[in-house]
């Protein structure tokens, strides 16, 4: 296993409201550790609000700020062209932040101004692939067959019936520097993309995969394992993109099937059941396509 | 009501463009808006204004009226001056972000160029958007004409950056009547505005060096206390209001009322009361029916949100009837300012008779002699007037 360095003093102290093994807060500390204190965040409603911010109490060590559900990158928008015209640009650099609800789906509009209009700000997506504060709908980037309160198993229904939407391309369509996913699973990795990032002047994209043991239904002590397993499958490879190329992939020794994945969680268990081969097929097809892009290895 | 004397200043300009000079003047340093009619020509012309290199600002174009919102939002927390502008629909889509900019308890200063909501679409002037956003915790003051409009967005940095107040302030501007309409306005000189306006000075704002948390959540036992602070500012800034517009008043000779403008109102028979452009019709109505001998003023709200009920009560003797103008309605309740002012008396010893009237919706125009037949109505009235529109075309309603 891999050890976490705790070198500095954790950006989002304990004591935040967070559900055992919640991959949500352990990805934005490590996001957050790896950029420094000299950054000033937004953050939107969601999962990351509600467990760090109850007045009068707040895990954030750092400026942070939250307003609505869908204007996080707008909001950091603002931030920026404050600290430029203030004189004050070298202070802090800037961190806008949501949930994969709050970026692909309600606030795609202004991330993707922000992006456009060229903001020197980082935008980090924390995916945990459904609007799981308000009790686990479906979104955009919930993965197909996923159960969800909205997508539910029923005798006419397999779960999700749409695909994850793409959100690193439609990131990368707008001629940004740099686009990356990262994993919540390979903490170095996750922290080596944030610095990178930071390390670039622009918008740039960060996608976080992170469990939710609620929300997807796994054991508390799998959060990595499971977050390993997405990206060992080929369903949430990671890599960078620069300029618009893939310029970094996260190999894997050795890939395995999806089933393994589905295996250690509920959103899924209907795919182990008989019968359900076809959905099955379906999503193997995904992970397959994804290997092929990303020069994965054959399953063994 | 220009009192200056003198011609230096004066300048004749599009109501659009005397507003983008008032905001330069103010030196805001970080501006956001979405083009929207009639909205659209104070931003392309502060746009132009930065693109000059006049003002030192940044210019932030974005995607939405709720972005324009957004980034001056997170502007104002990171302790920038800020403004935006908007107009109806694009009212309608910042609304969500106003109540949390006033939450917030950012000193934000917007114009609404005041226009029609759809459906139908319409882009001509009456007051039901910034009316939609009555009880957001924006502070709302109606310019009555080009003039004022300028002297208002000055004194409203200072109001809304009064540390006893630290809320937004949305001044309303009729669109097209005020916005596409050129007058000559006295434009103050920086070094005068500099002098009445320093520097904003936020309470807090985000730094690394001091890092704090905003827009936390508030739960039942914390919630309604926030919501009583801001309504405690709200009352708070009725006074400043007024302090700010006399101490204007003093520097600049221009005071066009504080609270409220009275204008022959103080022995008036039927006082006719409104806001924004209409109070000059309506000023040119009373004016010609004194000159046969009818007691007729004209009471102006210039604050709206917070509403002067004191000032009022003080300004309407008894006995006096009010008619009350609206260029917006509830629909199905009556006419929202008719209400707020029947409020103000309700519970009073004495109270006049008061009647709301809809006129002007969608660009209708209101003119002096509609407003003339109001008031020889209200003379004869006792009681009983329900709430009325003006000037419906009987013809189109039976076309259904
Ligand atoms: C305009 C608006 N619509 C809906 C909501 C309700 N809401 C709050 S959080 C949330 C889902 C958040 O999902 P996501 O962005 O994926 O974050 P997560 O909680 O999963 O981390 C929703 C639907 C809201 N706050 N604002
Ligand atoms: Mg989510």
């Amino acid at each position: 296993m891999t050890t976490i360095s705790r070198s500095v003093k954790p950006l989002i102290a304990p004591g935040h409201t967070a559900c055992t093994g919640c991959g949500l807060l352990l990805g934005a500390r490590l996001c957050l550790e790896a950029a420094g204190k000299e950054i000033i965040v937004t953050f939107a409603t969601g999962c990351l609000e509600i467990t760090t911010s109850r007045y009068p109490e707040s895990a954030w060590e750092v400026p942070a700020i939250h307003s609505l559900f869908e204007n996080s990158a707008a909001v950091a928008s603002g931030i920026e062209a404050a600290l430029k015209v203030l004189g004050r640009s070298q202070e802090a650099k800037v961190i806008a932040q949501g949930g994969d609800g709050a970026t692909a789906d309600i606030g795609l509009q202004a991330l993707s101004g922000m992006l456009e209009r060229g903001h020197d700000i980082l935008y980090i997506c924390y995916d945990n692939e459904a609007y799981m504060n308000t009790g686990v709908q479906r979104s955009s980037l919930t993965p197909l067959a996923a159960r969800t309160r909205t997508s539910p198993i029923g005798p006419s229904s397999w779960g999700k019936s749409a695909q994850k939407k793409d959100m690193p391309a439609i990131a990368a369509a707008h001629g940004i520097p740099y686009v990356a996913v990262a994993s919540v699973g390979y903490p170095p990795d996750l922290q080596r993309k944030v610095k990178k990032a930071l390390s670039i002047s622009g918008p740039k994209y960060l996608q976080v995969h992170i469990p939710c043991p609620l929300g997807w239904a796994h054991d508390s002590s799998l959060t990595i394992k499971v977050a390993q397993l997405a990206v060992q499958t080929a369903l949430y490879p990671l890599y960078e993109m620069e300029n618009g190329a893939i310029t970094s992939v996260r190999q894997v020794s050795r890939r395995l099937p999806v089933t393994e994945y589905f295996k250690h969680q509920g959103r899924f268990s209907h795919l182990l059941r008989p019968g359900a081969e076809a959905e099955v097929a379906k999503i193997q097809a995904v992970a397959d396509a994804n290997a092929q892009k990303f020069g994965y290895p054959p399953i063994r | 009501m220009v009192k200056s004397a003198s011609l230096e200043g004066l300048r004749v300009l599009e109501g659009s463009r005397a507003v983008a000079e008032a905001v330069k003047l103010c030196r805001a340093q970080v501006i956001s808006a979405y083009p929207i009619t009639p909205q659209t020509h104070i931003v392309e012309n502060l746009a132009e204004i930065v693109a000059d290199g006049e003002l030192k600002a940044e210019f932030v174009n974005v995607e939405s009226e709720h972005s324009a919102a957004s980034v001056v939002l997170g502007a104002s927390a990171t302790g920038a001056r800020t403004y935006t502008s908007t107009s109806s629909q694009g009212m309608a889509l910042m609304s969500e972000v106003l109540y949390n900019i006033a939450g917030l308890r950012l000193p934000v200063v917007l114009s609404c160029g005041n226009r029609a909501l759809s459906a139908p679409l319409n882009i001509w002037n009456d007051q039901q958007d910034s009316i939609y956003v009555r009880d957001s915790g924006v502070i709302q003051l109606y310019a009555e004409d080009n003039q004022e409009a300028v002297d208002m967005h000055i004194q409203a940095y200072k109001i809304a950056e009064d540390h006893r107040v630290l809320l937004p302030l949305m001044v309303c501007i009729d669109g097209f009547l005020l916005t596409h309409t050129f007058e000559p306005v006295y434009l103050p000189t920086q070094g005068e505005v500099d002098a009445f306006l320093p520097a904003y000075q936020p309470l807090y704002y985000l730094t690394p060096q001091s890092p704090l948390t905003m827009g936390a959540f508030a739960e039942p036992d914390k919630y309604m206390e926030s919501r009583y602070m801001i309504h405690q500012a709200m009352e708070r800034a009725k006074g400043i209001i007024e302090e700010v517009a006399q101490e204007y008043g003093r520097i600049f000779g221009r005071y066009q009322g504080g609270l409220v403008e009275e204008y022959q109102v103080a022995d008036a028979d039927v006082v006719l009361m409104g806001m924004g452009s209409m109070v000059t019709t309506m000023k040119v109505a009373a004016d010609e029916m004194r000159e046969q001998g009818k007691k007729v003023g004209v009471l102006k709200l210039r604050a709206y949100r917070p509403f002067p009920a004191e000032a009022i009560r003080r300004a309407l003797r008894p006995g006096v009837k009010v008619a009350v103008v609206e260029k917006a309605i509830s629909l199905g309740g009556l006419g929202i300012t008719t209400g707020d002012l029947c409020s103000a008396f309700y519970n009073q010893t004495y109270r006049p008779y008061i009647r709301g009237f809809i006129a002007g919706l969608g660009g209708r125009d209101i003119s002096p002699t509609s407003l003339k037949q109001i008031v020889n109505r209200m003379e004869a009235e006792v009681e009983g007037g329900e709430l009325e529109f003006i000037g419906l075309n009987r013809e189109l309603l039976e076309e259904g």
